[in-house]
Parts: structure tokens; C-alpha cells; sequence
């Protein structure tokens, strides 16, 4: 085994590992606020590239304002589905809760599919494409925004929570809902915020990947999935943990491709959240380390 | 025993009616996945437990029956048992670590198993076909007859539905039936009461695998081809939308679910691509306005609408 591919699939498995560390988040966030697992969580990774696919090919706008846009568009997504889907819901039983996140899953994906057809697109990179050498690996500008920007909201995301009221009311519900409603917060509003929180940043994960992976209307089960197995890994944190459990996920999948099979790539994954349910559920790092906001 | 004697009958003589034709290779299918679907909703309606995996075990029956009979020369009559040992034993073994998760988790573990045995059959190329999957699986036989036209198909399917409706009617009115509904209400009561839950709960995981099982072997004769894309994480929520629909801990109403998510592509054939997004909204519908599927909720609505009619003539 050579030294030179080790880092290099080291590198790639970190900025992948990048994209499901947001993805997980995003999942903690949401179950942390109201103790639901967003099964919609992958679709609105995949409306982020999509949606910014539309908007540059579509709108014919330039890359720095199709972005926002897209994010925005996400988000707004993730807003009415909280208050369509979500609220009005009158037996909120985790199965029910589960069929009808994976019923919002399914048809935001198949709308997507009829808006956008089934074919599977690419977005240009945010500044070319010259590959850049570290040590014997070589890596791509995008895996550079990939990391910057997952660095950038990660830190934005514990200002929210730590230094804010509205940030601080959240974590109050994550601790105890009813408590939290009895000193004033609004605790329906603050699931609100939830929902937007974490769509807009599925969506800007959805956004960095895509000119690395491609995008198409299906990408966000996977996506989904793999988020879903860093959150797990973290112990649902919404916080380092999760960035943690998602970089190490990444690694461990792009070693697991390039030293075994690639066929497996996806398996090892599973396996992987299998192995933590089964032994550890509570994360690698066990409860009193992991911040449950 | 009276209800079940009279669909039975409806069942049987249905043949008659459509007199051959495309339709009765649907219904068919309307056979296998009630099948399933009753096997899912064992787990679901009755003890309450989630899987998004039940595709997997599905898939396994079919490529274990295919693979003994096709490339190995089995018997089909002697794969088909034994691919359903096999897969209630795996789920056996997997049901003690899995089902000590609950809710949102029990979901993501099981639809992780369901989508490891779809990698499996994909990856596996030399025993599975892998993605252009595997073909020559001989028809099922007794004596000289050979179970190869969709109204020999029928009848073949469906004594093995019936005889599952009648089996699990059975289980769902006897002692365990009102154990797992104790478990599904309340665990802890149900512990308290002496059900021991942990145990009640595998044994109906692996029932429910087994059953699941028998329907992806008899799938196999069928078709006498089977590729992965039929048991993939898509048809294991085609599944659930099944069961929800017609009502969770209704064996009957697994039966209507499953009869109309699998006639109503037939009919929409037109909107192919549309049906993901017709289930999708279904699903989301029937939780949101009708939680007791259509068992249940198409008499509350009767109801309802006869009191208002009442109330209005006063």
C-alpha cells in the first residue's frame, strides 16, 4: 500500500465526510428541537443542487447569486413542510412521524423528478478545476470550499446556539420542551426554526457537493442516509461530535472503496450505523461529551 | 370464520369473472403482496415494531428459491421451505440486537439491513446475476402440472394467501395475538403482565421475515426471473404505504392496501411515472386524515356524514 494513496483517499473521504457531518447535523438539530427523524432531510440536500441547477440554467443567473437563491428556495421548502405536513399532524406517534416524513420524501423527490426529469446533471465548480498537490495526493479546489464552508457554518451554528436568544431558547426545548414552554418560548416556533435551520443547511451541502458528485433528482436518499449515520455516530449532536462522526464515516468509505471493493462503498456505511445502534446508540462518544442541541 | 369463508369464496371464483386476460396476471401480484403485506403488518399493526427492510427478506426468499432451483437443480417445493427457515433464522438473529431499538431508530436500522442485502444481491455477481439478475427459474409443479399461466398462478398464489390470511386471522385472535397488542400499547405493561416482549417481538420479526420469504419464493416461480431493482428500499416502502393504507392490525385491510397500490399503476398507466408521487401524497394523506386506514376510516366517515345528515333533519 502505497503512502501517496492512503492521503489521497484520506483527503476525498474527508470532504465527503464534510458534506455528511452537515447533512447530520441537520438531523440533530431537527430531532433535538422535537424528537422527530426527518426522513425528508436527503431531499433537501438534493433541492439545494437542483434548485441551483434551475436557477443558473433556467434564470440564467450568475453562480454567486443562483446560490442564495437556491438556498432560500430550500429552505422556504422545508418551512412549508413543517407547517404542512408536520403540525397539523393529530397522532404525532414516532411511526406515524416516520411514514410521513418518508411520505414528504417521496413526493418532494417526485415532483423534483417531474419539474426536472431524470437525468442526472452537473454544476461548475465554484473556481475551477486545477488540481492542487499536497504532499503525493492531488486534490480540487471544490473539496477546499467544501471544507472552508463546512468550517464556516459549523462555527456559525455554535454562535446560533450559545450566543443568541433565539439560539439558547432552541436548546432549552432540546433539554426540555414543556419546561421551556412554561418560562415563555414558543416552543411550536422554535420547531419552525428547526425546519429551517436544517433544510437551509442540507441545502448548502447539497450546493458544494454537487460539482464533486454530480446531482440528479434521486441523490438525496444516499445523501440522507449517510448524514443520518454521522448524526449517529455523534450521538446526535448538533455540534463537534457529529462533525466528527461524519468525517470519520467519509474516510472510513472512501479507504473501505479503494483498499476493498467499491461495490461495497455504500454497505460500509450500514454497516457501520448498524454496529453503533447495536452497541453503542448513544455515539462513540457517549452521552456526557455530545451537546444534544 | 364467516367473512373469511365468503372472501375466500370472492377469491376463488374472481377467475371466473375476468376470464383470463392481462388482469389476472395483476392479480396475480395482488396475491403475492397481500402476502407481504399481512406479513409487515403482523409487525407493524400488531406489535407496533417499524422495518423499512422488509423488501430484503423478500428478496432473499426469491433469490434463495432461484438460486437452489436454477443454478443448483433443486426441487422448488424443497427450496422454498428452506429458504424460509433460512431467512426467519436470520431474522431471528437480527431481531434480538434490532429490535431493542425503538421508534425513529428501529426504522434507520432496519431500512440500513434492507439496503446491505440490496447491495448484496447487486455485488454477489457470480451467484445473484448481480444487476442484469438471474433467469431460468423453472415454474412450480405437482405431478404433471406445471404452474405456467397466470389463471394456474392464481390459484397457486392464492391458497398460499388464503392460507396465510387464515393462519394469521388465527394468530392475531389467540393468546399471542393479544400479547403483541398489549406490547404495542404499552411494553411495559405488557411486561408487567407476564409477556416477555423481548422474545414476543423476534419470534414475530422472524414470522413476519418467513412469511415474506414464501412470497419472494412463490414470486420467483412466477416470474422464473428476478433482478435486485424489484427489492430495493422503493419497495419496501411500497410496503408500508400498503399497510398504512388499509390499516394497521387489520389482516383484511392489508389485503385492500395491497390490492390498491397494486392496481392502481394498472389503471394510471398513463401517469407511469407519476405513481411515486401518488404515494407519496397517499401516505401522507391517509397519516394526516385517516390514521386507521381505509378499515377504519372510510365507516368513521360514513358515520360522520350520517349523524350530520341526522342532525340536519332535526
Amino acid at each position: 500500500m502505497q503512502f501517496d494513496q492512503l492521503l489521497q483517499y484520506t483527503l476525498s473521504g474527508l470532504s465527503t465526510g464534510a458534506i455528511y457531518a452537515l447533512i447530520g447535523i441537520g438531523f440533530s438539530i431537527i430531532y433535538n428541537a422535537t424528537g422527530i427523524i426527518n426522513f425528508a432531510q436527503g431531499e433537501f440536500v438534493m433541492l439545494g443542487g437542483m434548485l441551483t441547477l434551475f436557477f443558473l440554467e433556467a434564470l440564467k443567473l450568475p453562480l454567486w447569486a443562483a446560490i442564495p437563491c437556491a438556498v432560500a428556495a430550500s429552505t422556504v421548502a422545508g418551512l412549508l413542510f413543517e407547517r404542512l405536513a408536520i403540525r397539523p399532524l393529530r397522532q404525532p406517534t414516532p411511526i406515524n412521524l416516520v411514514i410521513i416524513t418518508i411520505g414528504g420524501s417521496i413526493l418532494i423527490r417526485g415532483l423534483s423528478m417531474l419539474l426536472w426529469g431524470k437525468d442526472t446533471h452537473a454544476i461548475p465548480p465554484f473556481s475551477g478545476d486545477d488540481p492542487i498537490a499536497i504532499g503525493g495526493a492531488t486534490i480540487l479546489p471544490q473539496h477546499l470550499w467544501i471544507l472552508a464552508i463546512t468550517v464556516i457554518i459549523v462555527a456559525a451554528n455554535r454562535f446560533y446556539f450559545y450566543h443568541t436568544i433565539s439560539g439558547k431558547a432552541m436548546r432549552a426545548c432540546a433539554y426540555n420542551r414543556r419546561a421551556a414552554g412554561l418560562v415563555g418560548i414558543d416552543v411550536r416556533r422554535m420547531v419552525l426554526f428547526s425546519f429551517i435551520i436544517s433544510s437551509a443547511m442540507g441545502s448548502i451541502a447539497g450546493i458544494i457537493v454537487a460539482p464533486l458528485t454530480m446531482t440528479a433528482y434521486d441523490v438525496g436518499v444516499m445523501l440522507g442516509l449517510k448524514g443520518f449515520c454521522a448524526a449517529i455516530i455523534g450521538g446526535m449532536s448538533s455540534g463537534l461530535a457529529t462533525v466528527v462522526g461524519g468525517l470519520l464515516l467519509g474516510v472510513l468509505e472512501s479507504l473501505g472503496a479503494g483498499l476493498i471493493s467499491s461495490g461495497y462503498k455504500d454497505a460500509i456505511a450500514f454497516i457501520i450505523l448498524l454496529l453503533i445502534l447495536f452497541i453503542r446508540p448513544q455515539g462513540l462518544f457517549g452521552k456526557a461529551e455530545s451537546e444534544r442541541v | 370464520m364467516l367473512k373469511f369463508l365468503a372472501f375466500a369464496g370472492m377469491i376463488l371464483l374472481a377467475p371466473l369473472y375476468f376470464k383470463g386476460g392481462y388482469l389476472m396476471n395483476v392479480l396475480v401480484f395482488v396475491g403475492i403482496h397481500t402476502m407481504l403485506a399481512i406479513g409487515l403488518n403482523l409487525l407493524l399493526g400488531y406489535a407496533g415494531q417499524i422495518s423499512l427492510g422488509h423488501a430484503g427478506f423478500f428478496g432473499l426468499g426469491a433469490y434463495l428459491s432461484g438460486v437452489l432451483t436454477a443454478t443448483y437443480g433443486w426441487n422448488p417445493w424443497l427450496a422454498m421451505p428452506l429458504a424460509a427457515l433460512m431467512v426467519g433464522a436470520l431474522a431471528f438473529a437480527i431481531g434480538f440486537p434490532i429490535l431493542k431499538l425503538k421508534g425513529h431508530y428501529l426504522a434507520m436500522a432496519t431500512l440500513g439491513m434492507g439496503i446491505i442485502i440490496y447491495i448484496v444481491f447487486n455485488e454477489t455477481v457470480e451467484l445473484t446475476g448481480g444487476p442484469s439478475g438471474l433467469s431460468g427459474i423453472p415454474n412450480l409443479a405437482v405431478g404433471s402440472l406445471t404452474f405456467d399461466s397466470d389463471v394456474k398462478n392464481y390459484y397457486l398464489i392464492w391458497s398460499f394467501t388464503l392460507v396465510t390470511i387464515l393462519l394469521t386471522l388465527n394468530l392475531a385472535n389467540s393468546r399471542v395475538g393479544r400479547a403483541l397488542r398489549a406490547v404495542h400499547d404499552s411494553e411495559v405493561a405488557a411486561r408487567v403482565m407476564g409477556v416477555n416482549a423481548r422474545l414476543l417481538k423476534v419470534q414475530i420479526f422472524a414470522l413476519s421475515a418467513l412469511i415474506s420469504s414464501i412470497a419472494g419464493s412463490l414470486y420467483a416461480h412466477t416470474m422464473t426471473f428476478v433482478s435486485p431493482a424489484s427489492f430495493g428500499f422503493n419497495f419496501s416502502v411500497e410496503l408500508l404505504t400498503m399497510v398504512v393504507i388499509g390499516g394497521l392490525g387489520s389482516i383484511y385491510g392489508s389485503f385492500l392496501g395491497a390490492a390498491l397500490l397494486t392496481l392502481l399503476p394498472e389503471f394510471l398507466r398513463a401517469a407511469q411515472d407519476y405513481d411515486i408521487i401518488i404515494y407519496g401524497g397517499l401516505l401522507m394523506l391517509m397519516v394526516m386524515f385517516m390514521p386507521g386506514g381505509l378499515v377504519r376510516g372510510v365507516p368513521d366517515l360514513f358515520r360522520k356524514l350520517l349523524k350530520k345528515g341526522g342532525a340536519n333533519h332535526a
